[in-house]
C-alpha cells in the first residue's frame, strides 16, 4: 500500500521539500544576517556591498559590547529575571493546576474562567499602576520589579496549559497512593510532580520568552540604577536610530538570543508533544 | 452515589444538552473533595494574581478617572476627580481614532497573515520527508525563540537603506521602509508575522499528526485536492485548535509594543505609526498625562475583555467542559 503511493506522489513531494527547504532558508536569514554581521570586522558592514559572507571574521563587536560597561551584569540579570520567572510560576501554576483539575469545589468552574480571561489582559495597559505599585513598595530599580510582574503574567497560560498533564495522570494511581499510606503532600511531590514534569518544561517555554523577552518593564521599572537593567537595554545602548552601531547591535542581539535558542533545543521535543497535548485536550 | 444527587446532576446534564455532559458528571462527583486542600493549593497563585493583576486593573480604572499628570505624582498637588473627563477628552481626540483604527488594522493584518502563513506551512510539513521537515522546523523555532527586541533590530538591519541586503536583492537603492505609513507598518508586520508564525504552524502541525492517516487517505484516493481536503476534512476537525491558535494571536498582535517602539522609534514619525500600547505609554511616560494613558488602557483592556468574550461563547458551543 505504502509503495505504489509513494510513487503516484513523488512529483508533487519532490516540489513541496523544495519549497520547505527554501522557506527554512527565507525564515533562518535573519538569524544567519544577525551573526554574520556580529563576526564582520570593523567597517566591513559601513562599506559598500553587504556581503552574504565576510572574508576576515573578527570578534571586534563582541570585544565592543563585552566591553561596555556592566553588559555581564546586564546578561547575568536578565538570566536571574527569566530563572526566577520560571521556576516560581511553574511551581505555583502547578499547584494550583493540580486545585483545579484533581479537586471538586465551589467556584472552580468560574476561576477557571477567570484565569482564562486574565491571559487576556494586556499587560501593557498595567505598565502605570505597576509604577505607582513599585515605586510605593520601594521596588522600583530591583530586579523584584521585573520578576513579580512577569510571575503574575505568565500564570493564567501556565495554569490553563498544565490542566492538561495534570489531567492525564490516571486518578486510579493517586487512590492507590492513598491506598499505600502516602501522605497528600507524598503523592503531590513525588509522584504528580515528576509526571507532569515534561509540561512543566513545555510550559517554561512560554513563561522564559516574556521574562527574557520583556523590554517595556525594563524600560520604564529601571530608571536611575542602571546596573539592575537588563539586556534589552544594554542592547539599545548601540541602537541609535540616527546613528547605529550596526555591528554593535547584532553582536549583542546574538548574545541575547542564544540562551533561549539552547533553551529551545533542550526542549524542542517537549515543546511539540506539550503543545499537541494541551491542545487537544 | 445517592440517587437524589444523581438525579440533580443528571438534570443538570440535560440541561446543559451535551452527550458528554451526564457520564462526566458522574466522573467528576466521584472525585476527591478535600475541603480546604484546593484553597491551599490555589493561595499562591491569589495571592500572586491579585496583587499584580487584579489589584493593578483596579488602579488602573481608578486613575483614569483622575487628573493624574507630573505635579500629581511629585506630591505637590492632589490628585483631583475628573470623572469621565480623561475619556472625553480622548474621545474627543481625532488622533485617539485614527490610532484605534491603525491597531485594529493592523491587528487584524498580523492575525490573517500569521494563521495563513502558519497553517500552510503546517500541511507543507506533513508533506515532506524528515530532513526538509527538520529544517523547516529548527528555522521555525529559531525565530520563535529570538526576542521581541532582537528580532525587532535584526528586521531594522535587513531593510536598512544604506547597509542593509534587502535593498540590494531588489534594487531598490537608498529606499527608507521606516519613512512611509503603511512601509513602516509593513515592515513591523512582516517581523510580527516571522516571529508569531512558529506557534501556530508547530500546533496546528501537531493537531494535524493526531487525525488518522486512513481519513485523509480516504479523502486524497476519493480524489479531492489538497485545498479541498483542507477545507472539508482537515478545517473542521482541528477547529478546537484554530480557535485557540486565533484568539492568542489576536490577543498577541492587538498587544504589539516592542516591535513597533523599537522598529518606528516610539511610533514613527509624528505618531504615523502608533498603536494603542504605544500611544498610552506615551501619553503617560513621556508626556506624564498617567490619567489619559490609563484611560487609554482601559479601552484596550475593554476590547480585549469583548474578544475573550467571544472565545468563550466559542468554546461553550463547542461543548468544552471547563
Amino acid at each position: 500500500m505504502n509503495l505504489p503511493r509513494a510513487r503516484v506522489r513523488r512529483p508533487g513531494r519532490l516540489a513541496a521539500e523544495a519549497s520547505a527547504l527554501l522557506i527554512a532558508i527565507v525564515v533562518a536569514f535573519p538569524l544567519y544576517w544577525m551573526a554574520l554581521s556580529a563576526f564582520k570586522p570593523a567597517g566591513e558592514i559601513e562599506s559598500g556591498e553587504p556581503r552574504p559572507w565576510t572574508l576576515a571574521p573578527s570578534l571586534d563587536s563582541f570585544r565592543r559590547v563585552f566591553g561596555q560597561q556592566e553588559f555581564g551584569r546586564y546578561f547575568l540579570n536578565s538570566l536571574v529575571v527569566a530563572g526566577c520567572v520560571v521556576i516560581a510560576s511553574g511551581l505555583i501554576a502547578f499547584l494550583a493546576a493540580t486545585a483545579v483539575t484533581r479537586f471538586r469545589f465551589r467556584l472552580r468552574t468560574t476561576l477557571l474562567i477567570m484565569f482564562l480571561v486574565a491571559q487576556m489582559v494586556p499587560v501593557e495597559a498595567l505598565t502605570i499602576p505597576l509604577f505607582f505599585l513599585m515605586r510605593d513598595a520601594g521596588q522600583l530599580n530591583t530586579l523584584g520589579s521585573l520578576i513579580l510582574p512577569h510571575i503574575a503574567f505568565s500564570l493564567p497560560f501556565a495554569i490553563w496549559m498544565l490542566r492538561g498533564f495534570v489531567k492525564a495522570v490516571p486518578e486510579a494511581l493517586e487512590e492507590a497512593a492513598y491506598i499505600d499510606g502516602a501522605s497528600r503532600a507524598r503523592f503531590l511531590w513525588q509522584i504528580l510532580f515528576p509526571l507532569v514534569l515534561p509540561g512543566l518544561v513545555a510550559t517554561s517555554v512560554f513563561s522564559f520568552i516574556s521574562a527574557w523577552n520583556d523590554f517595556l518593564f525594563a524600560k520604564s521599572f529601571i530608571i536611575s540604577d542602571t546596573s539592575q537593567s537588563t539586556l534589552p537595554m544594554a542592547l539599545l545602548v548601540f541602537y541609535k536610530p540616527d546613528d547605529p552601531d550596526w555591528g554593535g547591535v547584532m553582536a549583542a542581539s546574538t548574545v541575547m538570543t542564544i540562551p533561549v535558542l539552547v533553551f529551545f533545543v533542550l526542549v524542542q521535543r517537549r515543546l511539540v508533544s506539550g503543545l499537541g497535548g494541551a491542545v487537544k485536550d | 452515589m445517592l440517587p437524589a444527587v444523581r438525579k440533580a446532576s443528571d438534570a443538570h446534564a440535560r440541561r446543559a444538552g451535551r452527550p458528554g455532559a451526564r457520564r462526566s458528571a458522574a466522573g467528576r462527583a466521584g472525585r476527591v473533595r478535600g475541603g480546604w486542600t484546593p484553597w491551599l493549593y490555589l493561595a499562591p497563585a491569589l495571592v500572586v494574581l491579585g496583587g499584580l493583576l487584579v489589584y493593578p486593573i483596579y488602579q488602573l480604572g481608578l486613575i483614569s478617572f483622575f487628573q493624574y499628570t507630573q505635579a500629581q505624582v511629585s506630591g505637590g498637588e492632589p490628585a483631583t476627580f475628573e470623572g469621565f473627563g480623561n475619556y472625553a477628552e480622548l474621545f474627543g481626540d481625532p488622533r485617539f481614532w485614527q490610532v484605534l483604527l491603525a491597531t485594529v488594522l493592523f491587528a487584524a493584518a498580523c492575525v490573517v497573515s500569521t494563521l495563513a502563513v502558519g497553517c500552510a506551512l503546517a500541511v507543507l510539513l506533513t508533506r515532506v520527508r524528515a530532513v526538509p521537515r527538520l529544517a523547516l522546523m529548527m528555522a521555525a523555532l529559531g525565530a520563535w525563540a529570538t526576542p521581541a527586541v532582537t528580532g525587532s533590530t535584526v528586521w531594522l538591519f535587513l531593510f536598512d537603506p544604506d547597509f542593509g541586503p534587502v535593498n540590494r536583492m531588489l534594487g531598490l537603492g537608498d529606499h527608507s521602509w521606516t519613512y512611509g505609513r503603511l512601509s513602516a507598518f509593513f515592515l513591523v508586520l512582516l517581523e510580527v508575522v516571522w516571529c508569531s508564525f512558529p506557534f501556530v504552524m508547530v500546533t496546528v502541525y501537531a493537531g494535524i499528526r493526531a487525525v488518522p492517516g486512513e481519513v485523509l487517505e480516504a479523502a486524497s484516493l476519493d480524489g479531492a485536492s489538497q485545498w479541498r481536503i483542507w477545507r472539508s476534512v482537515l478545517a473542521p476537525m482541528l477547529r478546537p485548535i484554530l480557535v485557540v491558535v486565533t484568539i492568542q494571536s489576536v490577543i498577541w498582535d492587538f498587544k504589539v509594543f516592542t516591535q513597533i517602539y523599537v522598529m518606528t522609534g516610539g511610533g514613527g514619525i509624528a505618531g504615523q505609526n502608533l498603536v494603542l500600547n504605544v500611544y498610552a505609554y506615551q501619553q503617560a511616560f513621556a508626556s506624564s498625562q498617567y490619567g489619559l494613558g490609563s484611560a487609554i488602557g482601559v479601552v484596550t483592556l475593554l476590547i480585549l475583555l469583548a474578544v475573550t468574550l467571544v472565545y468563550l461563547r466559542l468554546l461553550r458551543r463547542q461543548g468544552e467542559e471547563l
